[in-house]
């Protein structure tokens, strides 16, 4: 009953996140399967299996996002470095009890490295894909009223947050591999921060406090190399072109009003 | 074509150029830039000494020139605020120029022997052993490091290390550095994409065991 009712809200949410029906019910469906096919596995084999998260399509083709973000890249990030935390972060809950991913994310720091690396890698990955859109499309989207006055209030302008962005995705500020976040935080304002690997500010102990992203671009190398080689700041400023800005004032509504983290299909 | 007709840096060269007293610059390779294929692409070598390097060294000078102004007035905010970059970028520097040192043409890498030879048998049990520890946990660091082979003063003998970032393996461990290997994804994303055990295993072939009987004999 339970896996039930979690599909049902999973075929609502989406729709309400901005892509077709058609994709959510097939990514929907398709994980419906798999949780019976792992719930009947799991009656018979081995009771208390966690429900399995599954890898979701790309909303878009792989050429989607191009001349931005490149095919071979989106093929690779989304098939080879996705689908690893996917099947690792399965492997480290077998035989826990099953947890939303959003949930999951809490307590990550505390969970093991399993958990933290691959639960987190497979949420922001999830989150990712999702606010981006082709380029034509993103062109015809914008911030709300509601996200663009907290954009002004906390940063000047969207110019000012994106100057103040590429400063927090720059090398010189993510060291190493990691993720460039706006969040917002305890006292509903935004913020950008920058968290390291597969690390997320909805993981308690990452941050002062736990904040909500709202929208974010990952720069570990895989996820510009083949196009922009060592050209990050390149990479950080094209990518505002696929940034489908009505999905992230869906995520800023959401997270105002439930101070929860964005749910992601997978 | 990628020519250059340099000769490995003298110990002290090498060490002059990582004072901190004098500038920073770029070492050239000891071997052009294809002479370590089919193990590593021209391409990525091209990419990773020319630019990436290039850039630790560069942000390095510029990280110490604001650091000898505040250095003369004392002031210990900006030192201090410095420090993250100084770290990341002269760890980067420190690194990769090791790094170099420790690669040759598949040619002319052979297994170690020697005093070396022997320390590792006595650390791991076999070359092989060696190599299989250092590859599993080289594969295993989380997001950009290194892999290293690293020499414990106290103890007198060989360690497998790996450190995040560029944090430099001295620094960070007290271990000598003998050989390492760099496990940031643009040491062999080009060529191996994803798949971090296939670099590895392929590192090897290209792995300069003669500088790391140099390195030993000196840290011994």
């Amino acid at each position: 009953k339970l896996s039930l009712a979690l599909a049902a809200t999973a075929l609502a949410a989406p729709c309400a996140m901005g892509y077709t029906p058609q994709q959510a019910k097939a990514s929907a469906g398709r994980r419906d399967l798999l949780k019976n096919a792992a719930a009947f596995t799991a009656a018979v084999a081995a009771p208390g299996l966690a429900g399995a998260y599954d890898l979701p399509d790309l909303p878009y083709a792989f050429d989607a996002l191009e001349p931005f973000i490149d095919a071979p890249t989106m093929k690779i990030h989304h098939d080879m470095h996705h689908n690893t935390y996917v099947t690792n972060v399965n492997k480290a809950l077998e035989g826990k009890p099953a947890v939303d991913i959003v949930t999951l994310q809490t307590d990550a720091l505390s969970a093991g490295p399993g958990v933290r690396n691959s639960g987190g890698g497979h949420y922001n990955h999830a989150f990712f894909w999702d606010e981006m859109i082709a380029p034509d499309a993103a062109k015809k989207t914008k911030p709300s009223a509601a996200l663009q006055a907290k954009i002004d209030a906390a940063f000047g302008s969207t110019d000012a947050m994106k100057e103040k962005f590429a400063a927090a995705a720059a090398p010189g500020a993510v060291f190493g591999s990691g993720w460039c976040w706006v969040v917002v935080n305890g006292k509903d304002e935004l913020e950008i921060v920058g968290t390291p690997n597969q690390d997320n500010p909805l993981m308690k102990g990452v941050k002062d406090e736990i904040k909500y992203p709202i929208l974010g671009l990952d720069v570990w190398e895989h996820a510009y190399y083949l196009k922009y080689q060592n050209r990050r700041p390149e990479y950080v400023t094209n990518w505002w072109n696929v940034v489908n800005w009505d999905k992230v004032s869906d995520n800023f509504d959401y997270v105002m009003k439930e101070h929860k983290g964005v749910p992601v299909r997978g | 074509m990628y020519k250059f007709v340099a000769r490995p840096l003298s110990r002290a060269a090498s060490r002059r150029m990582l004072s901190t007293s004098s500038p920073a610059s770029l070492p050239p390779l000891a071997h052009a830039y294809d002479a370590y294929e089919p193990a590593i692409s021209a391409t990525i070598m091209e990419i990773h000494h020319s630019k990436h390097h290039a850039t630790y060294v560069n942000n390095l000078n510029a990280c110490l020139e604001k650091a000898e102004e505040a250095s003369k007035t004392g002031d210990a905010n900006t030192l201090i605020a410095l420090a993250p970059a100084i770290k990341f970028n002269g760890g980067g520097h420190i690194n990769h120029t090791l790094f170099w040192e420790n690669l040759c043409p598949a040619a002319e890498s052979n297994p170690p022997t020697g005093d070396l030879a022997a320390a590792i048998d006595a650390a791991f049990g076999s070359f092989d052993a060696m190599k299989a520890e250092m590859s599993a946990k080289s594969v295993a660091v989380q997001g950009s490091g290194w892999g290293w082979l690293g020499y414990n003063k106290s103890s007198g003998s060989l360690e497998i290390a790996t450190c995040a970032n560029q944090d430099p393996l001295e620094a960070t461990t007290g271990l000598v550095p003998i050989v390492g290997i760099d496990v940031w994804e643009h040491a062999y994303y080009l060529q191996y994409k994803n798949v971090r055990p296939d670099y590895v295993k392929e590192i090897w072939s290209v792995i300069d065991w003669g500088c790391a009987e140099k390195r030993f004999a000196a840290a011994k």
